[in-house]
């Protein structure tokens, strides 16, 4: 198997004696020759409330929600209020020194690049 | 979990990127029982983004959750006293050449129907669109809003 994010750790296990739930957002994830992409939904969140850390080879993500102003009376509730929360173990491959995020409309995008080292290349053959 | 490389579904069938998350959808189920029920009916369904309403004196507020969206694809119409909010999310060509390792994500279409009480001033009903959430204001007409009569004591 080619390792992408090797592995993923269930993130629901919260740090805290107090039980933390989070929700575990729905992801998308991409290879090219440069990287990979992953892409993970989160409404309501934005760039304020996006964590991404890195601790050796595990990213966790996390997106807590800006406060929503919300007054009334609630006549019908599906949404689920929680955090976000999602942990991947890295390919050792990817370089990241170079990680980059951004989120547009509720969902993350994480730009893991390839180390230069890893990436096909074209060996040119001389004569 | 291991992720195992994704295989692009020779049949043309729309859900099966989905489907192939079953085993997934079912770890869930286990994990929270009652949040996620609505997330696995969207194995037979499509896309079905969640929804909240709200009521207070001078409106309702219907909040959709669509993370993802060009505001240009999203379309809300109220007729009839029922709000319909419908559009479609779609996949980004650059994806065709990657390979893909994971799709949990749903792209196509959605529509959503919500009956409103009475009283809804249907010309000042105004939708936003931020961080993936569409919040959509529906004034109360002023016959509709609550009122507080003053009773003078002689």
């Amino acid at each position: 198997m080619k390792a992408a994010l090797q592995k993923e750790t269930r993130s629901a296990t919260p740090e805290r004696a107090e039980s933390v739930q989070y929700i575990v957002p729905d992801v998308n994830i991409y290879e090219t020759k440069d990287g990979y992409e992953l892409e993970a939904e989160m409404p309501g969140v934005n760039k304020d409330g996006l964590e991404v850390t890195l601790e050796g080879n595990e990213i966790t993500i996390t997106g807590h929600r800006t406060n929503e102003v919300v007054t009334g009376e609630v006549l019908f509730r599906e949404r689920n209020h929680a955090n976000y929360r999602r942990v991947f173990d890295l390919d050792p491959a990817i370089d990241t020194a170079r990680i980059s995020a951004r989120m547009n409309q509720g969902v993350l995008l994480l730009f893991l690049p390839k180390s230069e080292a890893v990436k096909p290349r074209k060996i040119v053959v001389s004569e | 979990m291991n992720i195992v490389k994704w295989q692009r579904p020779t049949l043309a069938w729309p859900s099966f990127g989905r489907l192939a998350n079953l085993h997934d959808e079912i770890d869930r189920l286990f994990e929270s029982p009652f949040s996620e029920l609505t997330r696995t009916s969207q194995l037979l369904s499509g896309w079905t983004p969640a929804l909240d309403v709200y009521e207070d004196k001078d409106s309702f507020v219907v909040k959709a959750e669509l993370p993802g969206m060009k505001k240009e694809d999203i379309e809300v119409s109220l007729h009839d006293g029922s709000l319909s909010i419908s559009g479609e999310r779609k996949t980004e060509s650059k994806r065709e050449d990657s390979e893909v390792y994971r799709a949990e994500r749903f792209f196509g279409r959605f529509q959503r129907t919500v009956s409103l009480p009475a009283g809804v001033a249907a010309d000042k009903v105004k939708a936003a669109y931020n961080d993936g959430i569409l919040t959509i204001t529906l004034p109360k007409t002023e016959e509709a809003k609550p009122k507080k009569i003053d009773v003078s004591v002689n």
